[in-house]
Protein backbone atom coordinates (compact mmCIF):
# COMPACT_ATOMS: atom_id res chain seq x y z
CA UNK A 1 0.00 0.00 0.00
CA UNK A 2 1.44 3.35 -0.97
CA UNK A 3 0.97 6.70 0.69
CA UNK A 4 -1.89 9.02 -0.20
CA UNK A 5 -1.39 12.68 0.56
CA UNK A 6 -4.01 15.43 0.77
CA UNK A 7 -3.49 19.07 1.72
CA UNK A 8 -6.06 21.46 3.18
CA UNK A 9 -6.04 24.64 5.19
CA UNK A 10 -7.87 25.38 8.46
CA UNK A 11 -7.61 28.84 10.05
CA UNK A 12 -4.23 29.55 8.50
CA UNK A 13 -2.82 26.14 9.41
CA UNK A 14 -1.85 23.74 6.63
CA UNK A 15 -2.98 20.21 7.35
CA UNK A 16 -1.38 17.37 5.44
CA UNK A 17 -3.61 14.29 5.57
CA UNK A 18 -1.58 11.12 5.12
CA UNK A 19 -2.98 7.64 4.52
CA UNK A 20 -1.07 4.39 4.05
CA UNK A 21 2.50 3.42 4.87
CA UNK A 22 5.66 5.51 5.15
CA UNK A 23 8.48 3.08 4.49
CA UNK A 24 11.68 2.65 2.52
CA UNK A 25 11.40 2.15 -1.18
CA UNK A 26 7.72 2.53 -1.99
CA UNK A 27 7.98 6.18 -2.99
CA UNK A 28 5.93 7.19 0.03
CA UNK A 29 8.81 9.01 1.71
CA UNK A 30 9.52 10.99 -1.44
CA UNK A 31 5.87 11.95 -1.71
CA UNK A 32 5.79 13.32 1.83
CA UNK A 33 9.04 15.25 1.35
CA UNK A 34 7.85 16.72 -1.96
CA UNK A 35 4.50 17.79 -0.52
CA UNK A 36 6.09 19.47 2.47
CA UNK A 37 8.65 21.21 0.27
CA UNK A 38 5.81 22.56 -1.88
CA UNK A 39 3.75 23.93 0.97
CA UNK A 40 6.78 25.48 2.64
CA UNK A 41 7.65 27.01 -0.73
CA UNK A 42 4.23 28.64 -0.73
CA UNK A 43 5.03 30.23 2.60
CA UNK A 44 3.28 27.91 5.07
CA UNK A 45 4.59 28.38 8.60
CA UNK A 46 2.13 26.24 10.55
CA UNK A 47 1.96 22.64 9.43
CA UNK A 48 0.13 19.64 10.86
CA UNK A 49 0.82 16.13 9.64
CA UNK A 50 -2.36 14.12 10.17
CA UNK A 51 -1.22 10.51 10.67
CA UNK A 52 -4.69 9.19 11.50
CA UNK A 53 -4.71 6.83 8.53
CA UNK A 54 -1.02 5.95 8.58
CA UNK A 55 -0.97 2.31 9.57
CA UNK A 56 2.75 1.72 9.43
CA UNK A 57 6.02 3.62 9.62
CA UNK A 58 9.50 2.08 9.62
CA UNK A 59 12.78 3.72 10.62
CA UNK A 60 13.10 5.23 7.13
CA UNK A 61 9.66 6.75 7.59
CA UNK A 62 10.63 8.09 11.01
CA UNK A 63 13.66 9.62 9.31
CA UNK A 64 11.32 11.32 6.85
CA UNK A 65 9.25 12.78 9.69
CA UNK A 66 12.44 14.15 11.25
CA UNK A 67 13.57 15.50 7.89
CA UNK A 68 10.21 17.24 7.51
CA UNK A 69 10.59 18.75 10.97
CA UNK A 70 14.11 20.07 10.39
CA UNK A 71 13.37 21.35 6.87
CA UNK A 72 10.41 23.28 8.24
CA UNK A 73 12.38 24.60 11.23
CA UNK A 74 15.12 25.84 8.92
CA UNK A 75 12.49 27.87 7.10
CA UNK A 76 10.95 29.27 10.24
CA UNK A 77 7.99 26.89 10.14
CA UNK A 78 6.68 24.48 12.75
CA UNK A 79 5.45 20.91 12.20
CA UNK A 80 3.14 19.11 14.62
CA UNK A 81 1.58 15.65 14.52
CA UNK A 82 -2.10 14.76 14.72
CA UNK A 83 -3.92 11.46 15.38
CA UNK A 84 -0.83 9.33 15.83
CA UNK A 85 -1.91 5.67 15.96
CA UNK A 86 -0.74 3.49 18.82
CA UNK A 87 1.72 1.54 16.69
CA UNK A 88 3.41 4.72 15.56
CA UNK A 89 3.21 6.22 19.05
CA UNK A 90 5.13 3.20 20.35
CA UNK A 91 7.90 3.94 17.86
CA UNK A 92 8.01 7.60 18.87
CA UNK A 93 8.43 6.42 22.47
CA UNK A 94 11.18 3.91 21.70
CA UNK A 95 13.12 6.44 19.65
CA UNK A 96 12.32 9.35 22.02
CA UNK A 97 11.05 11.33 19.05
CA UNK A 98 8.04 12.18 21.20
CA UNK A 99 10.37 14.78 22.75
CA UNK A 100 10.76 16.41 19.33
CA UNK A 101 7.20 16.46 18.05
CA UNK A 102 4.16 18.07 19.60
CA UNK A 103 1.35 15.55 19.12
CA UNK A 104 -2.42 15.99 19.34
CA UNK A 105 -5.45 13.69 19.30
CA UNK A 106 -7.84 16.43 18.29
CA UNK A 107 -7.61 18.58 15.18
CA UNK A 108 -9.16 21.67 16.75
CA UNK A 109 -6.65 21.57 19.61
CA UNK A 110 -3.79 21.09 17.17
CA UNK A 111 -4.88 24.10 15.10
CA UNK A 112 -5.42 26.23 18.21
CA UNK A 113 -1.97 25.36 19.53
CA UNK A 114 -0.43 27.55 16.83
CA UNK A 115 -2.22 30.68 17.97
CA UNK B 1 0.59 -26.24 18.87
CA UNK B 2 2.70 -25.51 15.81
CA UNK B 3 5.09 -28.12 14.46
CA UNK B 4 8.74 -27.17 14.31
CA UNK B 5 9.44 -25.87 10.84
CA UNK B 6 12.16 -23.90 9.22
CA UNK B 7 13.12 -22.31 5.95
CA UNK B 8 16.25 -20.82 4.45
CA UNK B 9 16.28 -18.38 1.55
CA UNK B 10 18.90 -16.59 -0.49
CA UNK B 11 17.43 -13.21 -1.32
CA UNK B 12 18.46 -10.52 -3.79
CA UNK B 13 19.63 -7.17 -2.46
CA UNK B 14 16.39 -5.39 -3.38
CA UNK B 15 13.58 -3.65 -1.57
CA UNK B 16 11.28 -6.45 -2.78
CA UNK B 17 13.28 -8.85 -0.59
CA UNK B 18 12.59 -6.65 2.43
CA UNK B 19 8.86 -6.85 1.80
CA UNK B 20 9.05 -10.61 1.15
CA UNK B 21 10.95 -11.39 4.36
CA UNK B 22 8.54 -9.29 6.41
CA UNK B 23 5.51 -11.05 4.91
CA UNK B 24 7.01 -14.52 5.40
CA UNK B 25 7.76 -13.90 9.06
CA UNK B 26 4.38 -12.35 9.70
CA UNK B 27 2.74 -15.38 8.06
CA UNK B 28 4.75 -17.82 10.20
CA UNK B 29 4.01 -15.87 13.36
CA UNK B 30 0.29 -15.74 12.56
CA UNK B 31 0.21 -19.49 11.89
CA UNK B 32 2.00 -20.07 15.19
CA UNK B 33 -0.72 -18.17 17.00
CA UNK B 34 1.09 -14.95 17.94
CA UNK B 35 -1.18 -11.98 18.73
CA UNK B 36 -1.42 -9.27 16.07
CA UNK B 37 0.62 -6.66 17.93
CA UNK B 38 3.48 -9.14 18.40
CA UNK B 39 3.26 -10.07 14.72
CA UNK B 40 3.57 -6.38 13.85
CA UNK B 41 6.60 -6.00 16.12
CA UNK B 42 8.37 -9.04 14.71
CA UNK B 43 7.56 -7.99 11.15
CA UNK B 44 8.99 -4.55 11.77
CA UNK B 45 12.16 -5.92 13.41
CA UNK B 46 12.73 -8.19 10.41
CA UNK B 47 12.03 -5.31 8.05
CA UNK B 48 14.59 -3.10 9.79
CA UNK B 49 17.21 -5.84 9.67
CA UNK B 50 16.52 -6.56 6.00
CA UNK B 51 16.72 -2.86 5.16
CA UNK B 52 20.13 -2.71 6.84
CA UNK B 53 21.31 -5.81 5.00
CA UNK B 54 20.06 -4.70 1.58
CA UNK B 55 21.04 -1.02 1.79
CA UNK B 56 23.93 -0.51 4.25
CA UNK B 57 25.36 -4.03 4.06
CA UNK B 58 25.05 -5.05 0.43
CA UNK B 59 24.50 -1.60 -1.03
CA UNK B 60 21.80 -2.98 -3.39
CA UNK B 61 24.57 -4.93 -5.17
CA UNK B 62 23.34 -7.54 -7.64
CA UNK B 63 26.41 -9.58 -6.72
CA UNK B 64 25.66 -9.80 -3.02
CA UNK B 65 22.95 -11.83 -1.33
CA UNK B 66 20.99 -11.72 1.87
CA UNK B 67 20.77 -15.07 3.64
CA UNK B 68 17.48 -15.33 5.48
CA UNK B 69 16.37 -18.10 7.79
CA UNK B 70 13.32 -18.60 9.97
CA UNK B 71 12.45 -21.39 12.35
CA UNK B 72 9.25 -21.92 14.27
CA UNK B 73 9.81 -23.84 17.49
CA UNK B 74 7.41 -26.32 19.08
CA UNK B 75 5.92 -23.70 21.39
CA UNK B 76 5.53 -21.21 18.54
CA UNK B 77 8.70 -19.28 19.37
CA UNK B 78 10.19 -17.80 16.21
CA UNK B 79 13.90 -17.47 15.49
CA UNK B 80 15.02 -15.42 12.50
CA UNK B 81 18.49 -15.03 11.04
CA UNK B 82 19.58 -12.43 8.49
CA UNK B 83 23.10 -12.26 7.09
CA UNK B 84 24.49 -9.86 4.51
CA UNK B 85 27.71 -9.85 2.51
CA UNK B 86 28.81 -6.29 3.17
CA UNK B 87 31.90 -4.87 4.79
CA UNK B 88 30.36 -5.18 8.24
CA UNK B 89 30.51 -2.68 11.08
CA UNK B 90 31.25 -2.51 14.77
CA UNK B 91 27.86 -2.62 16.52
CA UNK B 92 29.24 -0.92 19.63
CA UNK B 93 30.34 1.96 17.43
CA UNK B 94 26.77 2.83 16.40
CA UNK B 95 25.76 6.12 18.05
CA UNK B 96 22.78 6.11 20.40
CA UNK B 97 19.95 7.62 18.31
CA UNK B 98 18.11 8.70 21.44
CA UNK B 99 20.98 10.91 22.64
CA UNK B 100 19.96 14.57 22.40
CA UNK B 101 22.66 15.34 19.82
CA UNK B 102 21.37 12.52 17.56
CA UNK B 103 17.62 12.99 17.90
CA UNK B 104 17.30 15.04 14.72
CA UNK B 105 19.32 12.68 12.55
CA UNK B 106 17.33 11.16 9.74
CA UNK B 107 18.78 7.66 10.10
CA UNK B 108 20.40 5.31 12.62
CA UNK B 109 17.30 4.06 14.45
CA UNK B 110 17.10 0.56 12.97
CA UNK B 111 19.14 -1.33 15.58
CA UNK B 112 17.34 0.44 18.41
CA UNK B 113 13.95 -0.60 17.02
CA UNK B 114 15.04 -4.20 16.42
CA UNK B 115 16.30 -4.56 19.99
CA UNK B 116 13.09 -3.09 21.38
CA UNK B 117 10.68 -5.14 19.29
CA UNK B 118 11.88 -8.72 19.87
CA UNK B 119 12.67 -10.79 22.98
CA UNK B 120 16.25 -11.66 22.06
CA UNK B 121 18.53 -9.89 19.63
CA UNK B 122 22.13 -10.18 18.57
CA UNK B 123 24.24 -8.66 15.83
CA UNK B 124 27.80 -9.73 15.11
CA UNK B 125 30.35 -9.95 12.36
CA UNK B 126 29.81 -12.97 10.12
CA UNK B 127 32.44 -15.18 8.48
CA UNK B 128 33.82 -14.64 5.90
CA UNK B 129 32.22 -11.20 5.72
CA UNK B 130 29.10 -9.21 6.48
CA UNK B 131 26.90 -9.08 9.55
CA UNK B 132 24.74 -11.75 11.11
CA UNK B 133 21.58 -10.68 12.91
CA UNK B 134 19.65 -13.18 15.01
CA UNK B 135 16.35 -12.40 16.65
CA UNK B 136 13.90 -14.43 18.66
CA UNK B 137 10.28 -13.91 19.59
CA UNK B 138 8.94 -16.10 22.38
CA UNK B 139 6.00 -18.39 21.67
CA UNK B 140 2.52 -16.98 22.23
CA UNK B 141 2.11 -18.97 25.46
CA UNK B 142 5.51 -18.07 26.91
CA UNK B 143 5.71 -15.79 29.90
CA UNK B 144 7.22 -12.45 29.01
CA UNK B 145 9.88 -11.10 31.33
Amino acid sequence: MSLNVGVREVDGVTIVDLAGRITLGDASSGKLRETVREILGKGAKKVILNLGDVSYIDSSGLGELVSTYTTASNQGAKVKLLNVQKKVQDLLQITKLYTVFDTFDNEADAVLSFS
Amino acid sequence: MADPRSLELKLESKVDSVDAAELIVQGLAREAGHPEDEIDHLGMAVRESMVNAVTHGNGYSAEKWVYFSARVEKDGGLRVGIRDEGEGFEPRGVPDPTAPENLLKTSGRGLLLMRALVDEFSVERAEPRGMQVTMFKKGPGAKRG
